[in-house]
């Protein structure tokens, strides 16, 4: 029988707290995305749909969310092509430097967005890139490199590596074992690490406020919207966004966890 | 495989591609700004040159060392507030939840949220503590207060509180790792020797998990530290933090030198703080 001592019961009920803490402004978000009020405020006014419909007339809005699909959807191609090429060449090979590379290209993630932002941002007005999409779009392939590497190799580590040599010995040549050993036993890992991507790019706002031009993302659309004050189309593309991204990092977080079978 | 001149030509064909990217786009690009911080700045344009001044007017100018001051103390407070709510739950989640399955569903909703729009999450603070906002609206529906309060959004409160949400599954990630690491036979050992579960916690647990703790804080301080949604979305004006500096000398002030040094010095901290954090892993951990 289990039998819980009062600071176990503390831990419990903090626990607990935590837990609606961290859902209670979501489910916040998605209520009110559906209240026929303009304020955010109890008791409720009754249900609409207008502040979706609201959204979907904003041209200016879905403009700048297919840019955000647009942006996220190549980011997370070229982090996930020179992500999976490093993480191979990383687990393969020993070299001068492996430690000091792997350091640099996690950097971004545990370094505050804006750094990395200030540091692109003088980088392209250095070499004359101006600030545009594309720009946004180099800046989030290299700033989420990380993620793919890191997912990667974890999953190349865990191959039994006869595998490799066995399909050597058998006469295939690196792209056929590439192909019908390597990529088979690492694909949820990539598919997993690539959702992640798409999400955080599709989300990402301190190195895309400092790229973009004129042309804007979804997030930053909203955040400027934000500055100007609260209008409850904002919850409602949020409540979207929130929905999407939650299934999508689900289904991430389920890949890369999955063990290999072999 | 160690590089001979017969693994080369695979290894270049593999790697020359990712270095090359990283070294263009990524140091180059952290290098570049570091060097702009020694330039000089002659209204409205900036000119290449090798001088202290940024730094020296960063450090010496109370309007920089205020924010900087007081963006140390949110990103402490924040820490600490995310670890007093992290530790319980990953404590309970390892220890308190029998069943794996449950577990690991419990473990997932904790982390799903990180990666979810951090705008998002921000933003709903901004509805929840408003003064046309959820918790006012309440407030005033059940008669604790006769008129909606001003009190909650616009200051530094809103801000820890905020930033705290945003923050605290980084926090319980590591904590649930190492927790779930240590062999439940040192417990058994400990329980078996007569020790009650509260000196079991203190001596066994709490040691064994100071890995998972100077993990989650360094990566919440560090983050925390450099975040300015926050303090645009709920903080007020004395709410100002190094990021919104940041966001200004590229903007409205066009000071892209000081802007630069002000972000080499942001770098720094953060690789200082990622470097003492390795050590301390590496002294705090213990061979089973």
């Amino acid at each position: 029988m289990l039998r819980l001592r009062w600071w176990q019961k503390g831990m419990v009920g903090v626990s607990l707290g935590v837990l609606t803490f961290l859902y209670l402004p979501i489910v916040m978000l998605v209520i009110f995305s559906f209240n026929d009020s303009k304020v955010t405020s109890f008791p409720l006014a009754g249900f609409t749909l207008h502040w979706y419909e609201a959204f979907l007339a904003n041209a200016q809005m879905l403009r700048a969310l297919a840019n955000s699909l647009w942006v996220a959807l190549f980011a997370t191609a070229l982090s996930v092509v020179i992500g999976v090429t490093a993480a191979l060449a990383l687990d393969r090979y020993d070299f001068p430097g492996k430690r000091l590379f792997q350091n640099v290209i996690l950097l971004p993630l545990s370094l505050p967005g804006i750094v990395t932002g200030i540091a692109m941002l003088n980088f392209y007005k250095q070499i004359g890139i101006p600030q545009s999409l594309t720009a946004v779009v180099i800046g989030h392939a290299t700033a989420l490199l990380g993620v793919v590497v890191s997912q990667v190799m974890a999953r190349l580590a865990k191959i039994n590596r006869r595998q490799f040599e066995a399909s050597a010995d058998l006469g295939a040549t690196p792209f056929e074992t590439f192909r019908h050993v390597t990529l088979p036993s690492i694909r949820s890992a990539v598919l997993g690490s690539a959702l992640l991507c798409f999400t955080l790019s599709f989300d990402e706002i301190p190195v895309t406020y400092f790229l973009t031009g004129r042309e804007v993302t979804l997030p930053i659309y909203i955040y400027s919207t934000l500055r100007r004050g609260i209008t409850p189309e904002i919850n409602a593309i949020g409540t979207v966004i929130v929905a999407v991204s939650f299934v999508l990092i689900v289904l991430s977080v389920t890949l890369l966890r999955e063990r290999e079978r072999s | 495989m160690t590089l001979t001149r017969r693994t080369f030509p695979g290894f270049a064909a593999l790697f020359s591609l990712p270095l090359a990217w990283v070294l263009l786009l990524m140091v180059v690009p952290y290098a570049i700004m570091v060097a702009v911080g020694f330039w000089t700045r002659q209204f409205p344009l900036f000119y290449p040159d090798f001088q202290f001044g940024n730094y020296a007017q960063i450090l010496a100018d109370p309007q920089y060392t205020t924010v900087i001051l007081r963006t140390l103390k949110i990103a402490a407070l924040v820490t600490v507030c995310a670890l007093l709510l992290g530790y319980p739950l990953a404590y309970f989640l390892v220890f308190t939840i029998r069943s794996q399955k449950v577990r690991n569903l419990l473990y997932m909703s904790v982390i799903v949220p990180l990666w979810v729009s951090y705008l998002l999450r921000a933003y709903t603070w901004k509805i929840i503590l408003g003064t046309d906002g959820a918790l006012n609206s309440l407030l005033v529906s059940t008669g604790l207060v006769s008129a909606p309060l001003d009190i909650f959004l616009y200051n530094q409160t809103a801000m820890v509180v905020t930033l705290v949400y945003i923050f605290v599954p980084f926090m319980v990630m590591p904590l649930f790792t190492v927790l779930d690491n240590i062999p439940r036979r040192l417990l058994e050992a400990s329980e078996d020797l007569g020790v009650g579960p509260f000196m079991t916690f203190w001596k066994v647990i709490f040691p064994l998990s100071l890995g998972g703790v100077v993990a989650g804080a360094t990566m919440t301080f560090c983050l925390s530290f450099g975040d300015f949604v926050a303090p645009v979305l709920v903080g007020g004006p004395d709410g100002t933090m190094v990021a919104n500096l940041l966001q200004t000398q590229f903007g409205a002030a066009l000071n892209w030198p000081l802007g630069s040094a002000l972000a080499t010095l942001v770098l720094a901290l953060v690789l200082i703080l990622l470097q003492l954090s390795s050590r301390l892993d590496r002294a705090g951990r213990i061979d089973l």
